[in-house]
C-alpha cells in the first residue's frame, strides 16, 4: 500500500497521539471497569455504572480541550464538527446509562457489564466521529453494532429481547457487510481509503467512475441501516419493542446522533464531488422515511414500537437537512438532532417509568387517566408529544423550522411541502397520546417512578420548553460545527 | 417610540405566565389548589387588564405608525428579532383579549369542578398567547403565537369539553395545523428572499405578482381556516357545542379573530396584487357564507352550534369588509370583529348560564324562560338584539359601514353583506323566541334561579360595552382611522405601481 508507506516515512509527527485522547482514556477506562467489575463477588452494577458515567464525563472534558488537526497518519481527525456531536453522544450516553439504573435493578438485568457494553458502544461512537478513513470508520461502527447486539438481548431470558437481538444481529452483520463492501468497491476504484484523498481522487473529473458511485450506494445503504432511514428501517420497531425500555431509549438517542453525523460527514466531505448522485438518493430516503414514520405510526398500539416510527420520521427530516447538501441544510441538521436527542430521552425516561405493579408495561392504554394519576409526567409527556409534533413554542418546532428553511431556501419543494404535510399526519398520533393521558377515564395508578427518571424528565422538559427563550447558543454551535466540517 | 417607558407589550403578554408558575407552586389538598387557582388566575388575569389600560389612554390615535414598539436580539443571525408593537388595527384586539380571559375565568369558576388547576393555567397560557399574536411585529414570533394557541385550546376542549370532545379537540387541532403549515411555508420563502421576517421590512419588499398569488393561497391555507370560511368552516360548530363556556367564549371572542386579522396585517399590506386579484373569490366565498351558514343556523336544535353558525356568518361579513379596500368596508371590518367579540361571547355565556342550570343546550329542551328568569331574558335579549344589528346596539356599526363599504365595490355584493343582516334576525328572533317565550313545558325549569350575583358581574361590563359600541362607535373608529386610512392607501399606492410596472 504506498499510500500508508508514505505516511509512515514522516514519522511520529504525524501520529499525534493527543488527537485521540478521548477515546484512549475512554477506552482504558473501559477495561479498567471491566476488571474491577469481574474481580469481586459481590454486585457492581451501581458502582460500575457510576465508574461508566464518571468516564463519559472525563472524556466530555478532554473533547473539549482537543484540538483541531488530523493525526494517526490522517486515520483520525478533530475539527468542531466531531467535537459538536462527540458532546451530543456522550451526553446521550451518559442520561441513557443513568436511566437504566432503577429500571436493570427491578428487572433482574443489574450486571455489571451492561454498562462497560454501553461504554464500548460509546468509544465505538467516538471513533466513527472521529473517523477520517473507511477503516476508522469501520472499526467504530463495529464496535459500536457488536456492543449494541449484546444489549439488545440483554433480557437473555426474555423471548422478545433474543428475539430483538437476534435480528439486529443478523440485519446489522448485513448492513456492515454492506458497508464493507462499498468501501472496498471504493478503494478498488480510488486506490485509497482515506477521506481526503478520496476527495482529491474525484476532483479529477476521470477519477469520478461509475464503480466509485457504486461504492458508494453501498455504503449509503449500510449507513442508511444504522440510522434505520427507509428502506432500511425494517428492524427497528421489532427492537424498539422487544429491547428492555433503556436499551431502546439508549438506541433511540446516541447511536443515532452518531450515525446521521458519519453519514454528514463522509457524504460533505470526501464524497462531496459526486453530490449530485448521493443527493438524489438522500432526498428519496428522507421523502420516504417522513411519509412511512407518519402513516405506520398511526395504527401502533406499543408504544415502544410508535416511538420507533416516530423516530423513523424524525431521522427523515434530519436527513432533509442533508438532501439539501448547502451550508443552511446541515446546520438545520444539527441543531435538529441536537434537540432531537433532549427531547426523545425525556420522552424515553417516561416510558421506563411506566411500571404497574412491579411490571413494565408499553402499551398506550396503559397511559390512560395519568393527566389525574400523576399530573407532573403527563405534564411533561404532553410537553415531549407537542414538541415531537413541531408545534411552537416547543424545541421540536425550530428543529423543524430549521431544516424547512433550510429546503426551501435551496427550492426543494417536494421535500418541504411534504415535510409539513406529514408533521401533520404525524401530529395525529402524538395528539392520541395527550388525549389518552388526559381525556381517557384513569386506570389504576403507575408505579411510583425513581428519582432519577424524574431528573431526566424535569430536565429535558425544562429545555423543551424554554429552549425558544435563548435558542441563539445551541443555533450558534451548530453553526461553528458545521462550518468546520465545510469551511 | 415606546411612550410609557417600560416594556409595556411584554409586560402583557408573559405576565399571565407568572400566574402560571404561581398556580403551579400551589401544594395542598384538591380544594385548596382549586380555590388557590381560580383566585391567582382571576388576579393576574384582573392584573393584566388594568394594564392593558394603558395602551387604552396612552395610544396616539393620530399616529398610524406602531407604538409601543420593543425590539430584542432573538435569532440575530437569521435576522429574527423579538419585536413587539401596536398601531390601530392591533390595539384593541389586545385589550379585547385581556377583558375577555378574566370573564372567562368568573365565568367558569363554578361551571368547572374538575381538575381546576389546570384549566387556569391552560386559560392563563392561552391569554399569552392571544396577546403576544397581536403585538408580535415579527413573523415567526407571530408563527409562534399564533400557533401555540393550539396546545390549550386543544386541551380545554379535550378535557373540559361535552360528549363529543375528543372528536371536536382534534378536528380543531389537526384543521388548523395544517393550513398553518403551510402558511409556514409562505413564511420561510419571504425570510429567504427578504433576509428577514420583520414586518416593518417585509412592508417595503415589493414582491412578483406570481410569486405573490402563491403566498397569497399559502396564507389563505392558514387565515381562512382560522376566520372560518366556508367551506372550512366545519371544525367550528363542533368545537363550540363540545367546548366550555368559557372555551366557546374563547373561541367566539378571540382566535376567530386571528384569521380576519392574518388577513388584515399580512395578505393586504405584502400581497396587494394577489389580493385584489383574489378579492372577487374572497366576495363568492363571503356571501355564500352569510347566505348559507344563516340557513343552516335557522335548522340547528343545539344553542351553542346556532350561534357557532351565526359566527361563521358574521365573519364572512368581516372577510367581505377586508377585501373591499376601503376605509369604510375595512374599518367596519374591524368594528365588527370588535363587536362580534364582545356580542357572541356574551351569547355564549348566555347558554352557559343556561346550561349550568339544566345541563342541556337543546332549543326544545326550554321555552318560557322570561317568567321564570326576568333579568336573564333582558340580558339576552340585548344581546340576540346586537347580534341581529338593531341600530343603538355593538352590531350595527360595523356591518353598515362594511355595505357602505361593498356598495363602493358594486351594489350585488352590498346586496349579500345585507342579506347577513336580515337573515341573522330571523335565526336570532326565531331562537330567542322558543327559549324565551311560551309557555313553561317542563316542571323542572320552574325551579331556576334568576342571574346570581357573579353572572352579573360577568354581563355587566359586557353589557356595557354593547351599549356604549352602539351609541358612540366614534370612541372606537377613532383607534384606528388612521391605521386603517395608510393601509388602504398603501394598498392603492401598490396596486397602482405593479400596474405602471405591467404596462
Amino acid at each position: 500500500m504506498p499510500p500508508l508507506a508514505r505516511h509512515g516515512s514522516r514519522g511520529c509527527k504525524i501520529m499525534n497521539w493527543m488527537l485521540a485522547l478521548p477515546e484512549i482514556v475512554l477506552a482504558c477506562a473501559g477495561l479498567t471497569i471491566l476488571m474491577v467489575g469481574v474481580l469481586p463477588r459481590q454486585n457492581m452494577f451501581f458502582g460500575c455504572t457510576m465508574a461508566s458515567i464518571g468516564a463519559l464525563v472525563v472524556t466530555a472534558a478532554l473533547v473539549l480541550t482537543v484540538p483541531d488537526g488530523t493525526g494517526f497518519a490522517g486515520q483520525i481527525i478533530s475539527d468542531g464538527f466531531a467535537r459538536f456531536m462527540k458532546l451530543l453522544v456522550l451526553l446521550g450516553a451518559a442520561i441513557g446509562m443513568l436511566m437504566a439504573l432503577d429500571f436493570n435493578r427491578r428487572e433482574g438485568l443489574d450486571r455489571f457489564e451492561y454498562p462497560v457494553l454501553l461504554l464500548f458502544a460509546t468509544l465505538g461512537m467516538l471513533i466513527m466521529l472521529s473517523a477520517n478513513d473507511f477503516m476508522t470508520v469501520y472499526i467504530g461502527l463495529e464496535l459500536l453494532s457488536l456492543s449494541l447486539y449484546v444489549v439488545a438481548a440483554f433480557h437473555r431470558d426474555n423471548e422478545q429481547s433474543a428475539e430483538a437481538g437476534l435480528k439486529y444481529f443478523v440485519l446489522g452483520a448485513l448492513a456492515s457487510g454492506l458497508f464493507l463492501y462499498g468501501a472496498s468497491l471504493v478503494y478498488g476504484f480510488a486506490g485509497t481509503t482515506s477521506f481526503e484523498r478520496i476527495a482529491q481522487a474525484l476532483l479529477d473529473p476521470a477519477g469520478r467512475s461509475q464503480g466509485l458511485t457504486l461504492g458508494l450506494i453501498f455504503i449509503l445503504a449500510g449507513l442508511a441501516f444504522k440510522v434505520s432511514a427507509v428502506p432500511f428501517h425494517m428492524w427497528t420497531p421489532d427492537v424498539y419493542e422487544g429491547a428492555p425500555t433503556p436499551v431502546t431509549a439508549f438506541f433511540a438517542a446516541a447511536p443515532k446522533v452518531a450515525a446521521i453525523a458519519l453519514l454528514t460527514r463522509v457524504l460533505a466531505g470526501p464524497f462531496a464531488e459526486l453530490t449530485a448522485q448521493w443527493q438524489q438518493v438522500i432526498i428519496l430516503v428522507s421523502l420516504a422515511s417522513m411519509v412511512l414514520g407518519a402513516l405506520a405510526a398511526v395504527g401502533q398500539r406499543d408504544i415502544k414500537r410508535l416511538m420507533a416510527y416516530s423516530s423513523i420520521g424524525h431521522i427523515g427530516y434530519a436527513l432533509m437537512g442533508l438532501a439539501v447538501a448547502s451550508d443552511e441544510g446541515l446546520h438545520g441538521l444539527a441543531v435538529y438532532m441536537a434537540i432531537y436527542l433532549a427531547m426523545n430521552l425525556g420522552a424515553f425516561a417516561l416510558l421506563i417509568a411506566m411500571r404497574r405493579q412491579g411490571k413494565a408495561v408499553s402499551r398506550i392504554e396503559d397511559l390512560a387517566g395519568l393527566g389525574k394519576t400523576d399530573p407532573a409526567m403527563a405534564m411533561w409527556m404532553t410537553i415531549f408529544m407537542f414538541s415531537m409534533a413541531g408545534i411552537p413554542p416547543l424545541a421540536g418546532f425550530f428543529g423543524k423550522l430549521y431544516v424547512f428553511l433550510a429546503a426551501v431556501q435551496g427550492g426543494f419543494w417536494t421535500l418541504a411541502v411534504v415535510g409539513v404535510l406529514t408533521s401533520v399526519i404525524s401530529a395525529f398520533y402524538y395528539l392520541r397520546i395527550v388525549k389518552v393521558m388526559y381525556f381517557d377515564e384513569a386506570q389504576a395508578p403507575l408505579d411510583a417512578r425513581p428519582q432519577t427518571l424524574t431528573m431526566v424528565m424535569g430536565i429535558s422538559g425544562i429545555f423543551t420548553t424554554l429552549f425558544f427563550v435563548m435558542p441563539a447558543p445551541l443555533v450558534r454551535a451548530a453553526q461553528e460545527a458545521v462550518t468546520a466540517l465545510i469551511g | 417610540m415606546n411612550t410609557v417607558g417600560f416594556p409595556l407589550l411584554s409586560l402583557l403578554t408573559f405576565l399571565p405566565l407568572a400566574g402560571v408558575a404561581v398556580i403551579l407552586a400551589v401544594r395542598g389538598d384538591e380544594q385548596t389548589v382549586a380555590s388557590n387557582a381560580r383566585w391567582t388566575a382571576l388576579w393576574t388575569s384582573l392584573i393584566t387588564f388594568m394594564l392593558s389600560l394603558v395602551l387604552w389612554f396612552r395610544f396616539d390615535k393620530n399616529e398610524a405608525e406602531f407604538q409601543f414598539v420593543e425590539r430584542l436580539d432573538w435569532l440575530s443571525d437569521f435576522g429574527v428579532t423579538y419585536h413587539m408593537g401596536v398601531d390601530g388595527i392591533s390595539v384593541l384586539f389586545v385589550l379585547l383579549a385581556t377583558l375577555l380571559t378574566p370573564i372567562c375565568i368568573l365565568s367558569s369558576w363554578e361551571a368547572v369542578q374538575n381538575r381546576v388547576r389546570e384549566y387556569m393555567i391552560a386559560f392563563l397560557i392561552l391569554e399569552t398567547m392571544m396577546v403576544g399574536m397581536f403585538c408580535a411585529l415579527d413573523f415567526v414570533v407571530f408563527y409562534i403565537f399564533f400557533e401555540g394557541v393550539l396546545i390549550p385550546m386543544f386541551l380545554i376542549i379535550g378535557v373540559w369539553g361535552g360528549q363529543r370532545r375528543v372528536y371536536a379537540a382534534f378536528k380543531l387541532f389537526l384543521y388548523t395545523l395544517l393550513g398553518s403549515v403551510l402558511m409556514l411555508l409562505a413564511i420561510l420563502l419571504l425570510w429567504c428572499t427578504a433576509g428577514t421576517t420583520d414586518i416593518l421590512e417585509l412592508f417595503t419588499l415589493t414582491i412578483p405578482p406570481l410569486l405573490q398569488t402563491w403566498i397569497f393561497l399559502a396564507f389563505f391555507a392558514s387565515f381562512a381556516v382560522k376566520v372560518p370560511m366556508w367551506p372550512v368552516h366545519t371544525w367550528l360548530p363542533d368545537a363550540h357545542v363540545e367546548a366550555p363556556t368559557a372555551g366557546s367564549v374563547i373561541l367566539a371572542g378571540v382566535l376567530l379573530k386571528m384569521g380576519a386579522y392574518g388577513f388584515l396585517r399580512f395578505s393586504l399590506p405584502l400581497l396587494p396584487v394577489a389580493s385584489a386579484e383574489f378579492a372577487p373569490w374572497i366576495f363568492a366565498l363571503s356571501i355564500v357564507a352569510i347566505v348559507y351558514t344563516s340557513l343552516v343556523a335557522l335548522a340547528q336544535e343545539d344553542m351553542k352550534k346556532l350561534i357557532a353558525y351565526s359566527s361563521v356568518a358574521h365573519m364572512g361579513i368581516v372577510t367581505l369588509g377586508i377585501f373591499t379596500f376601503t376605509q369604510q368596508g375595512v374599518s367596519g371590518a374591524l368594528f365588527t370583529m370588535l363587536s362580534h367579540g364582545v356580542v357572541s361571547s356574551a351569547l355564549f355565556l348566555c347558554v352557559g348560564v343556561l346550561y349550568d342550570r339544566v345541563h342541556s343546550r337543546e332549543i326544545a329542551r326550554y321555552g318560557g324562560v322570561a317568567k321564570i328568569m326576568p333579568a336573564y331574558a333582558l340580558v339576552f335579549m340585548l344581546f340576540t338584539m346586537a347580534s341581529v344589528a338593531l341600530p343603538g346596539l355593538a352590531g350595527f356599526p360595523g356591518e353598515l359601514l362594511v355595505i357602505l363599504g361593498a356598495w363602493k365595490v358594486s351594489p350585488w355584493v352590498a346586496f349579500g353583506a345585507a342579506l347577513g343582516m336580515i337573515l341573522g334576525a330571523a335565526y336570532m328572533l326565531y331562537l330567542y323566541r322558543r327559549v324565551v317565550f311560551g309557555r313553561i313545558t317542563r316542571d323542572d325549569l320552574r325551579g331556576l334561579l334568576d342571574l346570581s350575583p357573579r353572572e352579573y358581574a360577568v354581563f355587566t361590563p359586557l353589557i356595557l360595552l354593547t351599549i356604549w359600541m352602539g351609541i358612540y362607535p366614534q370612541s372606537f373608529l377613532s383607534f384606528f382611522e388612521a391605521s386603517v386610512a395608510a393601509l388602504v392607501e398603501r394598498h392603492h399606492a401598490a396596486l397602482g405601481a405593479a400596474r405602471l410596472a405591467g404596462l
